[in-house]
């Protein structure tokens, strides 16, 4: 009697052992993200595609880019390393340029898409809870598209570096002070913390109003997204005369006004010149702020996911 | 412990009320069919007893509240909602991929053995596979999961009648094993017919009806009544009566099959034809049915 309940005791445990182990090996959120990126092929597709433009347009231009290049020596030295690393410059700007279009469009359509064709009845017949996708999908715009971005800039650069060590001896250019000149690996550090900073943490809030939006929207999502914003510029504009909204929302999606402590007035941020501060910027009230409105954005997004029927 | 366990479910939508103090009892290894028409509340029971949508009143899934506990009540829980909602651009072998991700109780192995009995490629995308293939898969995913309880929801509109067999067969064959518990709407009332433990009839949103299938059988029966003997059966008060090539057939509940055989060819209805008996008849059997 005894020891028949002992042995059922322990095979009770035994099997609530490997139940917990074999539980503790998946990894919602993991597969969360990775079902993204399936489903948003587009969005490293795309930088991809915009990246192989950017090469065409630097090898079209090329025999602009050597013309000044002889020029060099006669321009004040201080203009230097803005012909020098010009190309990359350019490359970095519109790579930038497509991530916040990237983050935008990829925000307006996570919580829409997969209630508009019902796939979310499935996502929700699955042991994932709408936080665990909730946070999934805002980590696209905040780590995995920047990443991409990142990735692909860099590839980018390092063909055109490769492209440009051919071509410039070739035309009688010194490649020792041309490397030397362009400091690439200082560039490449800083727009590696530009992205992360002004692209992904200081407009985060951004995206996280545009994702809730589409988590309500019956259809246009980024429309909806714009449109309290246009409204409530347009009352302060026409009430008070001011634009301070207008000013702020268009900072947060452009990174503008993030404090990394760029010189102002630059128009590609990660010259030489440039000095970074980590810790101002992490010590900028604008940062937590944005992060505390973008908590309250995502709560919203998980309950409206709860509630929301598909459209 | 019941499987599912309801008392005096409730839920209105704006206009109209869905479920109108609906009681369920549904205890392990029994396959009910819930029955009715059109927006009688059979998809908002499924959605209250998925989690998917909140209700009024009480309900227990597996001991669990669905809507605050939904994740982890699907570990034990799976359902197939609708045709056609898994994502269109998720390859197959993604889709097995993703579930071996999240779910614990999936079995990638049996899976792939059911996809290999049908002519679905790993390599496709849900969005080339024809309807019946995707119910295919769908089905195959949902019968790798160890699962308790399992939900269908019209898991056959609009497969033709080759796939539908098909896919009862093989819930019966390779899923079925008599610890499951199984919920099924569908209004191919007569294919779940032989499927089917339990039956349950729902309209506006209250149950009309809810019997096991042994009972359905020893309660309702249905009598081809020669012209001559029209009069006296109709004395027994039948629930409905139809003609069907110039012959009366009629419908008695708890009456002795030995007084009907005088009568004519006695034999166990259709639940079609008890539907559309119980249905049309408002004040039909639904007393005594309906505890």
């Amino acid at each position: 009697m005894n020891t028949e309940s002992n042995v059922l005791r322990e095979s009770g445990v035994d099997s609530e052992t490997v139940a917990t182990a074999s539980l503790s090996h998946t990894q919602p959120f993991y597969w969360s993200v990775r079902r993204e990126v399936w489903e948003n092929r587009w969005i490293y597709v795309g930088q991809l595609a915009i990246a192989a433009v950017c090469l065409f347009g630097f090898l079209i231009n090329i025999t602009r880019w050597l013309a000044r290049m002889h020029g060099l020596a006669t321009t004040n030295p201080m203009k230097h390393w803005e012909t020098v690393a010009l190309p990359y410059a350019v490359v970095a700007g519109v790579m930038m340029g497509t991530l916040i279009l990237m983050s935008l469009f990829y925000s307006a359509d996570a919580l829409y898409s997969e209630r508009r064709d019902r796939s979310i009845l499935f996502w929700k017949s699955l042991p994932v809870s709408d936080l665990t996708t909730v946070l999934a999908k805002a980590s696209i715009p905040l780590v995995i598209l920047p990443l991409f971005t990142i990735a692909i800039t860099l590839a980018t650069h390092l063909i055109m570096l490769l492209l440009s060590s051919i071509v410039l001896p070739a035309n009688g250019v010194s490649l020792a002070s041309w490397w030397n000149e362009l400091s690439i690996l200082q560039m490449w550090g800083l727009l590696t913390y530009h992205i992360l900073t002004a692209h992904a943490l200081w407009p985060f809030p951004a995206y996280c109003w545009v994702l809730l939006v589409s988590g309500w929207a019956r259809r246009a999502p980024l429309l909806w997204a714009a449109l309290p914003v246009v409204a409530i510029a347009a009352l302060e504009k026409l009430v008070l005369h001011t634009s301070h909204f207008a000013a702020v929302v268009g900072t947060r999606l452009i990174g503008g006004g993030a404090p990394t402590d760029f010189t102002a007035g630059e128009m590609f941020p990660f010259g030489p010149m440039t000095h970074i501060t980590p810790g101002r910027f992490l010590g900028a009230p604008g940062l937590w702020i944005g992060f505390a409105v973008a908590a309250v954005f995502l709560t919203a997004a998980v309950r409206l996911r709860r509630y929301r029927d598909p459209v | 412990m019941s499987v599912i366990e309801a008392r005096g479910l409730r839920k209105a939508f704006s206009t109209t009320v869905a479920l109108d103090g609906i009681d369920l009892r549904v205890e392990e290894g029994h396959i009910l069919g819930l029955i009715g028409p059109n927006g009688a509340g059979k998809t908002t029971t499924l959605n209250a007893i998925l989690g998917l949508t909140p209700y009024r009143g009480e309900l227990k899934v597996l001991g669990r509240d669905p809507w605050n506990q939904r994740d982890e009540l699907m570990r034990e829980v799976c359902f197939i909602a609708d045709v056609a909602v898994l994502p269109r651009w998720m390859r197959v072998s993604q889709a097995l991929e993703y579930m071996v991700g999240v779910h614990a109780r999936f079995d990638r192995r049996k899976a792939e053995g059911f996809l290999a009995k049908t002519a679905i490629a790993h390599h496709r995308k849900v969005r080339e596979l024809s309807k019946g293939m995707v119910v295919q898969l769908h089905l195959a995913l949902v019968m790798a999961i160890d699962a308790k309880l399992l939900v269908l929801d019209e898991p056959t509109l609009g497969l033709d009648i080759l796939f539908r067999k098909q896919f009862y067969d093989s819930l019966l064959n390779d899923y079925f094993d008599g610890s499951r518990t199984i919920i099924v709407t569908t209004h191919q009332v007569e294919e779940v017919q032989q499927v089917l433990t339990d039956l349950m009839f729902i309209n506006h949103g209250r149950i009309v009806l809810s019997c096991s299938m042994e009972e359905f059988e020893a309660r309702y029966a249905e009598v081809m009544v020669k012209p001559e003997h029209l009069a006296a059966a109709r004395a027994l008060k039948p629930i409905y009566e139809r003609q069907v090539l110039g012959r009366c057939i009629l419908l008695f509940d708890h009456v002795a099959r030995h007084q009907l055989a005088a009568l004519g060819e006695v034999r166990t209805p259709n639940i079609a034809d008890l539907f559309v008996a119980v249905m049309g008849n408002p004040r039909g059997p639904a007393q005594g049915a309906a505890r």
